[in-house]
């Protein structure tokens, strides 16, 4: 069987462990949904008012039951209601996801721009002054946490430049562009700062393991100009790694970045996680869980089968 | 004695092995009550004071010495990091060896339940984690070693699976050694060091995680002490009283810096295959 098919044909059984873990771990939670959505006006509801928002929620039944109900409607791509927002999850899951997508694509594209040139101009420069320089940056870029280096940038911007980031009312970017990108610029640089360290350093060790390879000795004999050699022979080879490493990073952020989100007041994937653990919107932390495992999932594949067409020597699911 | 002895030759092993060094002194004395002032104590005339002789590292909004909780906030951080890392190692070297030895049917079920685990968002896991348990101290360590157990135990897996096959072990057998001992001596031996680099990035991850978790108050509890809540905390004071940013913040950096020089000299100097790109 194919490579694909094989990897693919995994996808359901993942995606079902994290169904059934996430569906009971989110009932472990002590309190229930309806008390918490309704705080204490919850306490005025009579006992068939309360059976009717269960049954409405469609957690009125025993946990297998739910789960069933719940992998049944899954399967056709309904993924029940949300307690708190009244409305079905894949809306509110959907509404949301522009957000995370273009705040995961804009870090990654400022951790390429900064960091694959950085790693390779480092990697040129083995052990002089300017490596040193670049490999110092990255290796504190890798170990600020991006909460201190958000705060960081707030201070700065406010006591050094009287700017405060555009925080108010979100802006999507088909509304207006300009407004949009104002409010994403900051919170994308936080999130891009630690990934283009993380890009540099990959990209220097991989570079220098080229360039010290045999072909690359031969190709300088023949007497190919220095740039050509980085750009043509070496950097195709040195890319697998950066692959790597980027697609990874940027599975992690499309599952939302909680703590980036909460400073910055933007309303993304991971902020509506965290709220609908807090409120115990059971259906909507199931349904979000299940579509970052699989957003998650595919771009782990979409990374291995890159892999393959960066390197044809790679050839996938040989034993 | 040996490996001190290259990680002092090695020229980031000897920055990252002085920090994280220093921060274990800190952490003890922290533990131990011996800081400049008392953590909690309020001095509510000195409110919101800037750094000086008396106050090294200003005050709070409370008037709460910031010197003295920092040291307070690096001992709970490293108790929750080293905590947690361990357990994530023991359960990780567990599952790991269990699977690469017994191979079929405990090799998947052992790697698809870690494979679940890794296709869950990891602060989500954490997060989960928290609201059934509580938020608290132990619950952070919990979270994070639950995490991490997955990253360990495909660390011990893959090179368990190839010394297994070796013809040393073929012959340990042969001498009639129990599987517990070829386990523990031949195996585990053979992975100290892979494990050793993962532990020390792993503490790295730790810390940052503890401080995340903190920052969004599911981690250690007020009035007990954290950097990620003392970060919280400088939030809406950064303009008034910017010491209650930078202290915390800067040294929630260089812990996590230490700890990553010292993983990447770890790393060059047991990992030979690393050696030809090592600095």
């Amino acid at each position: 069987m194919n490579y694909l098919a094989r990897r693919l044909m995994t996808f359901p059984l993942v995606m079902l462990g994290v169904s059934v873990l996430v569906f009971v771990s989110i009932r472990l939670v002590p309190g229930d949904a309806i008390t918490a959505m309704l705080g204490t006006e919850a306490g005025l509801l009579t006992p068939d008012q309360r059976a009717a928002l269960e049954a409405y929620f469609g957690i009125d039944q025993g946990w297998f039951t739910q789960y069933w109900r719940w992998l049944a409607g899954a399967v056709q791509g309904d993924l029940g209601v949300s307690v708190t927002f009244g409305k079905p999850v894949l809306d509110v899951i959907l509404e949301r996801f522009p957000l995370t997508l273009e705040l995961a694509l804009l870090s990654m594209v400022i951790a390429l721009a900064i960091g694959l040139p950085a790693g390779i101009f480092a990697a040129t420069r083995n052990e002089k002054p300017s490596d040193l320089a670049v490999r110092i940056f990255a290796m504190i870029g890798q170990s600020t946490p991006n909460f201190v280096f958000a705060l960081l940038a707030i201070y700065v911007l406010s006591v050094g430049f009287g700017v405060l980031p555009a925080m108010g009312e979100f802006t999507p970017f088909l509304e207006n562009p300009l407004r949009n990108l104002g409010q994403m610029i900051l919170p994308a640089l936080t999130l891009g700062f630690a990934f283009a360290a993380a890009v540099t350093r990959i990209s220097r060790s991989a570079m220098l393991d080229i360039l010290s390879d045999d072909y690359i000795r031969t190709a300088r004999a023949k007497g190919v100009p220095a740039r050509k050699v980085i750009w043509r022979h070496a950097l195709p080879n040195a890319l697998i790694p950066v692959v790597t490493l980027s697609g990874v990073e940027f599975g992690y952020l499309l599952g939302g970045a909680v703590i980036v989100e909460q400073i910055f007041a933007l309303p993304g994937l991971g902020r509506m996680v965290l709220d609908a653990i807090l409120q115990r919107d059971y259906a909507l932390v199931q349904g979000s869980v299940l579509f970052i495992a699989l957003n998650f999932m595919i771009v782990n594949l979409l990374v291995d089968l890159a892999y393959a067409m960066l390197d044809p020597r790679i050839r996938l699911g040989g034993k | 004695m040996q490996l001190l002895r290259a990680i002092f030759s090695h020229s980031s092993g000897r920055i990252g092995g002085a920090i994280v060094g220093l921060y274990i002194i800190i952490a003890i004395l922290g533990l131990l009550g011996i800081t400049p002032h008392d953590p909690l104590m309020q001095f509510r005339v000195d409110r919101l004071h800037a750094p000086d002789a008396t106050y090294w590292m200003g005050t709070d909004l409370f008037g709460r010495d910031v010197a003295s909780r920092l040291m307070l906030g690096i001992s709970q951080s490293f108790i929750v990091a080293f905590a947690s890392v361990a357990l994530a190692a023991v359960a990780g070297i567990v599952l790991g060896l269990a699977a690469a030895w017994f191979g079929g049917w405990w090799d998947g079920t052992i790697m698809r339940f870690m494979d679940v685990l890794l296709a869950f968002p990891a602060i989500l896991l954490a997060l989960l984690i928290i609201a059934i348990v509580g938020p608290g101290t132990w619950t952070s360590v919990m979270a994070i070693a639950i995490v991490y157990t997955p990253i360990f135990t495909r660390v011990v897996r893959g090179p368990a699976l190839s010394l297994k096959t070796r013809d040393f072990v073929d012959a340990a057998r042969t001498f009639g050694s129990s599987r517990n001992y070829i386990l523990t001596r031949h195996l585990m031996l053979n992975l100290v060091a892979p494990l050793t680099v993962q532990v020390t990035l792993a503490l790295a991850w730790g810390l940052l995680t503890e401080a995340g978790l903190s920052f969004l108050g599911l981690g250690t509890q007020p009035p007990a002490s954290s950097l990620g809540l003392m970060l919280a905390d400088s939030r809406n004071l950064m303009e008034m009283a910017p010491w209650l940013l930078i202290f915390p913040g800067i040294a929630i950096m260089i812990g996590i810096l230490g700890f990553n020089l010292l993983g990447d000299a770890l790393r060059d100097i047991l990992d030979p295959r690393t050696r030809r790109s090592a600095a």
